[in-house]
């Protein structure tokens, strides 16, 4: 006999089940439509043990990585733990590590977990202030040992949680943050593969994590070409260290885009997004990863997809607020 | 194995869900980029978008479905009332047709497929 565990509730599947049917026959409120594995409305995931194989044909395999199923397709002969997609509230605890300027308006904030903990770079996490205000931040370092997690936080001037980290959060001070999710990252075994980074202001984040761990972790050798937009040069906050990493991997590439005036020949005036997308007007086989403002993602994962990339490779975080 | 296939449904002999998810990349991509169309399909979420363009293939492969023909007026409703009508439904199955025909599906099941859209005229376009 099989049992899922929903939320706080057991429930016994009965022979060949599927969850979906489990939870529903058990008054549980869960989304689903075709009930086929067509539409996807029925995406849960496992927390324990891996679903079967079947229940996630059809999904991205950084979702399958991470054990997303379709809970329609799911007859588990395991006993599972299951969860709706953002039902996973649990907080973990971190002290702050490190604070320091990357520009006049993004902080490098790096936290260390008290555990251990699993990430891939480019994921994001939520972080929480201790009287409830949560924002998401991507993660733009690697797994370490030290379990730490390095953010880029840019400033806004009114922003609640932004401002709060620049004028009151201080090294020492605890703080606790979510499990890691979002599938924008870096995903081993198509090695060849060229990758299309596109990245506005600190959509620069993620981009660097998933850099990071296609260079140094997984020694990438297809071509990586990422494009950084800012409004004006001091926007440019890893400049010295992207072009420091242009040198030493040549199959690494990057390109600093400007959307304000433009004084200096080193960087390109115009979008980043549609100065990538006319570089390169044939995206088939290509894995593009895009970051940052909603319209900028949206807009190009369109542009991106229509000049004929999967649109399962297409990874993108756009930075709602 | 003998290969003979004759119980077989039209949904099988395609592919299944297989081929719904090999079809909709390409499907979904001439739609977009049909300047007959694609007004119909701006400023939505692709990623749904997607998903519901895996819905109507299944549908148009005769695949499991739980559409009858109240659904899909009422999910066209909203276009009808901007003006969909018979030329951009021939340009859908136009586009469907040329997406099996890259994917190496026989004629002979093509003309199946179009025939089993050609079922949802009148509801898709509120007659
Ligand atoms: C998946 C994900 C990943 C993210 N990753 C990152 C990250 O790595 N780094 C990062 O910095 N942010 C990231 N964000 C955005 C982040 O979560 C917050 O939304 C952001 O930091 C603002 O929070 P806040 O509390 O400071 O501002 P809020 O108090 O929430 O204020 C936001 C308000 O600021 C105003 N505003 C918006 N843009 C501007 C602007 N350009 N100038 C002036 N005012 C403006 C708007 O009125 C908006 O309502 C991410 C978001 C998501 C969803
Ligand atoms: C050929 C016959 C057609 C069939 C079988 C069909 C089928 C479907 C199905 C199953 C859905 C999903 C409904 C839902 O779950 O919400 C849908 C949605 C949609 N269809 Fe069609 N369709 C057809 C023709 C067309 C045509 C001709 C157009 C426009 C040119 C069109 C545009 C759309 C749009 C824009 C949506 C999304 C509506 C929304 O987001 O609410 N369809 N269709
Ligand atoms: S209900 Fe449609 S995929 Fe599960």
């Amino acid at each position: 006999m099989t049992r899922i565990k929903f939320g706080e509730q057991f429930f016994e599947a009965e022979n060949n089940e599927t969850v979906l049917n489990t939870l529903l026959r058990n008054n549980m409120q869960v989304p689903y439509g075709c009930k086929t594995g067509v539409c996807q409305c029925c995406l849960m995931r496992s927390l324990d043990n891996a679903p079967p194989e079947k229940s996630q044909v059809g999904l991205k395999d950084t979702q399958q990585k991470q054990n997303y199923f379709l809970a329609c397709l799911c007859e588990s002969e395991d006993d599972m733990t299951v969860a709706l997609l953002n039902n996973e509230t649990s907080w973990l605890d971190a002290e702050v590590i490190e604070k320091t300027d990357l520009s006049t308006n993004v902080i490098l904030l790096k936290i260390k977990a008290k555990e251990p903990l699993a990430f891939i770079a480019g994921q994001f996490v939520n972080l929480r202030r201790n009287d409830g205000v949560i924002r998401s931040y991507s993660i733009a370092n690697s797994p370490n040992s030290e379990h730490e997690l390095a953010f880029h936080i840019r400033i806004l001037p009114n922003g609640k949680f932004s401002r709060w980290v620049a004028d009151e959060l201080t090294i020492g001070m605890p703080l606790s943050f979510s499990h890691a999710q979002g599938d924008c990252h870096y995903v081993a075994g198509q090695n060849e593969q060229p990758l299309l980074l596109i990245g506005t202001g600190t959509g620069l984040a993620p981009l660097y994590g998933i850099l990071l761990d296609a260079l140094s972790t997984h020694n990438h050798q297809g071509e990586i070409h990422l494009f950084h937009g800012s409004r004006d040069a001091s926007g440019l906050y890893l400049e010295e260290k992207l072009i420091a990493l242009t040198q030493k991997y040549s199959n690494f590439h990057y390109t600093a885009c400007l959307s304000g005036e433009v004084h200096d020949k080193k960087y390109t005036p115009g979008r980043a997004n549609d100065i990538a997308l006319q570089n390169f007007p044939n995206t088939t086989g290509w894995r593009v990863y895009l970051c940052g403002q909603p319209e900028m993602v949206l807009h190009s994962k369109r542009a991106a997809y229509l000049q004929g990339a999967s649109l399962k490779e297409i990874y993108a975080d756009a930075f709602l607020s | 194995m003998t290969g003979i296939t004759t119980n077989a449904t039209l949904f099988e002999q395609l592919g299944g869900a297989a081929a719904v998810d090999a079809a909709v990349d390409i499907f979904y991509r001439k739609v977009l980029a049909d300047e007959r169309i694609d007004r119909f399909f701006e400023g939505v979420d692709m990623e749904k978008q997607a998903a519901k363009q895996k819905a109507f293939l299944t549908m148009a492969f005769g695949g499991p479905n739980n559409y009858n023909g109240q659904d899909m007026r009422n999910a066209h409703a909203k276009l009808v009332k901007i003006g969909l009508d018979d030329s951009h439904f021939d340009a859908v199955v136009e586009n469907l047709a040329a997406t099996l025909t890259e994917l190496g599906v026989s004629e002979e099941l093509i003309k199946q497929v179009a025939a089993i859209a050609e079922t949802t005229r009148a509801d898709v376009l509120g007659k």
